[in-house]
């Protein structure tokens, strides 16, 4: 079997600490973790017309580059690329017509059926890593930080690729349990945090991020974690609009879950790169004496 | 200017010739053979490329031919062959022609370029990004990499700038001779070629390592270094020039490399 990792073009320029953080935490507990040779976009957002192939294309290409290069399985970081390859994925197993039409139009590839699996991180580190591992690997364990575990869209959506079984929110939590963090629970954890919308509309997006920062805080938790670019955009790098708007009077630290399993594993500021998170994320960790 | 293959005079032994160069008249019993240009058939001498064929047939190019040797970008030429639903693509100065071809060249195509001073510009994507923000139209299809007669992946030269990779950018689409062929297959209507070689140029001036001892050379040159021996050769005579020439150190053949250093060194 081997593994191969999909980055994605937001973690090579935007989100340099979601994979940073990744890598580091791979290399250090001895997972084999190669990145393709050769990948192209995602496609970023899964098409919902029906007879919109050509936005399949993309994330097939991809897979077809993982199974080139003689994997059986492509782990993705960010949530946005594995909703995107898993669906496509699902479509090349179970839509035979689809299937001939999209490997017809790319004729220049081998035919793909499906052959390689797409999983998330979250995924990969319970099954082929495991907890355990994980858990004995920790050197600073992360004792008395309460986190909000914020999946957001598209690691639960569609029912048919989410993560674990729509209501569960336990994969996070168990993840953090490993790294000795406290997992906090939210009614919004599942919720949008407006998407896209922060650019045609950014209002309706400050409104949903406003609540789901709200629910958090409201729930105990003193930070959050998530894994998507798009999501850490509205809830952190716009957190200020969003506090201003709906009068929120305080500040909630946001972090990509790997910066967490990083920091937990003793790696250093050049994996875990907080130096791209918000300020009052660098605080609240000094505060807590961890080691940034 | 055909020569028809169902020629009606008497049979004789066909005595095979080869047409070569860009001779206008063909040798005795060269072999012609049909291809359309652009809708219309002629008959050409087997072995030439595209372009002499085509001034073969009586086309002058005013525009569409450059350098004739493949590197300068003007004659990109489209063509389907017979029994065949693929598109290709070549240089009509390098690409030979085929029986039952059906061509076209197409020397320019539109695509828009940005106004920038490369001076001013940090090697940062993000600025190819608001130059160029066609590149996030990109859908993956690859009729680029398929389109491209120089066999540049430009499908990977353009997913190198979405992550951000200037200088894998640069190195992919070295190739390129800016002929356009990938921005007239592109569905996103991108303008590759003039993205990638604003990739190129901000690798060039500020991403490449500089060469230490290029600067270091250039420095002797201006301190006046050499500016004695130059003028000693200029005003030499004749007869003198001859005779260093003649007398001059050479390298010994097949010396190995590195192992032989001139004696007279004072400007090495």
């Amino acid at each position: 079997m081997k593994v191969s990792y999909y980055p994605g073009c937001t973690l090579k320029t935007k989100a340099k600490n979601l994979e940073d953080a990744a890598v580091a935490s791979m290399a250090a507990l001895g997972v084999d973790f190669e990145e393709l040779t050769r990948w192209n976009c995602c496609g970023a957002v899964h098409s919902l017309a029906d007879d919109d192939l050509i936005h399949q294309v993309a994330p097939v290409r991809d897979l077809v580059r993982a199974m080139e290069q003689g994997s059986d399985k492509v782990v993705t970081l960010c949530s946005m690329c594995y909703n995107t390859l898993a669906r496509a994925n699902l479509l090349m197993r179970q839509d035979e017509v689809k299937r001939k039409t999209i490997n017809d139009f790319m004729n220049e590839e081998k035919d793909y059926h499906g052959e390689v699996e797409v999983l998330h991180f979250l995924n990969f580190l319970r099954d082929q890593v495991g907890w355990d591992t994980v858990r004995n690997a920790v050197k600073v364990p992360l004792n008395g930080l309460k986190v909000a575990m914020y999946y957001g869209c598209t690691l639960m959506r569609p029912r048919n690729v989410a993560i674990e079984p729509i209501g569960d929110t336990r994969i996070m939590g168990e993840f953090l349990e490993a790294i000795g963090a406290a997992p906090v629970d939210f009614p919004e954890a599942t919720t949008c945090c407006g998407s896209y919308q922060i650019l045609a509309n950014p209002e309706a997006a400050h409104d949903v991020s406003g609540r789901i920062l709200e629910s958090a805080i409201r729930a105990g938790a003193e930070a959050m974690v998530l894994s998507c670019p798009l999501c850490e955009f509205n809830l952190s790098k716009k957190q200020p609009e969003v506090l201003k708007k709906n009068k929120i009077s305080r500040e909630v630290p946001v972090y990509y879950f790997t910066q967490l399993l990083a920091m937990a594993l003793g790696l250093g500021q050049e994996a875990c790169r907080f130096d791209l998170n918000s300020e009052c994320s660098v605080e609240l960790l000094k505060n807590k004496n961890f080691p940034v | 200017m055909s020569h028809h293959h169902d020629s009606k005079e008497p049979k004789q032994k066909k005595k095979v010739q080869v047409a070569t160069g860009d001779r206008a008249i063909l040798p005795e019993g060269a072999t012609t053979i049909p291809v359309y240009i652009m809708g219309k058939r002629y008959e050409v001498p087997e072995t030439l490329t595209i372009m002499k064929a085509m001034e073969y047939a009586g086309f002058k190019f005013l525009r569409g031919a450059g350098c004739r040797g493949g590197i300068c970008g003007a004659c990109p030429t489209v063509y389907r062959k017979p029994g065949d639903y693929k598109l290709h693509f070549g240089l009509a100065c390098q690409t030979v022609v085929e029986p039952d071809m059906y061509l076209a060249q197409i020397p320019f195509y539109p695509a828009n370029r940005a106004a920038y001073k490369i001076e001013d510009l940090e090697p940062n994507p993000e600025i190819i990004f608001s130059l160029y923000p066609e590149l996030f139209r990109c859908v993956a299809c690859n009729n680029c990499t398929k389109a491209c007669p120089m066999g540049v992946d430009v499908l990977g030269y353009i997913s190198a700038l979405k992550q951000g990779d200037i200088a894998r950018a640069a190195e992919i689409s070295f190739d390129c001779i800016q002929c356009g062929m990938c921005a007239s297959r592109c569905m996103g209507e991108l303008p590759q070629y003039h993205i990638a070689q604003l990739a190129r140029r901000m690798y060039g001036r500020a991403i490449m390592p500089r060469a230490r001892h290029l600067a270091k050379r250039v420095e002797e040159i201006e301190s006046g270094k050499y500016d004695e021996m130059l003028k000693s050769l200029q005003t030499m005579s004749h007869g003198e020039l001859e005779k260093r020439y003649k007398e001059r150190e050479r390298e010994p053949d097949m010396a190995p490399n590195g192992t032989w250093l001139p004696a007279n060194d004072p400007y090495l």
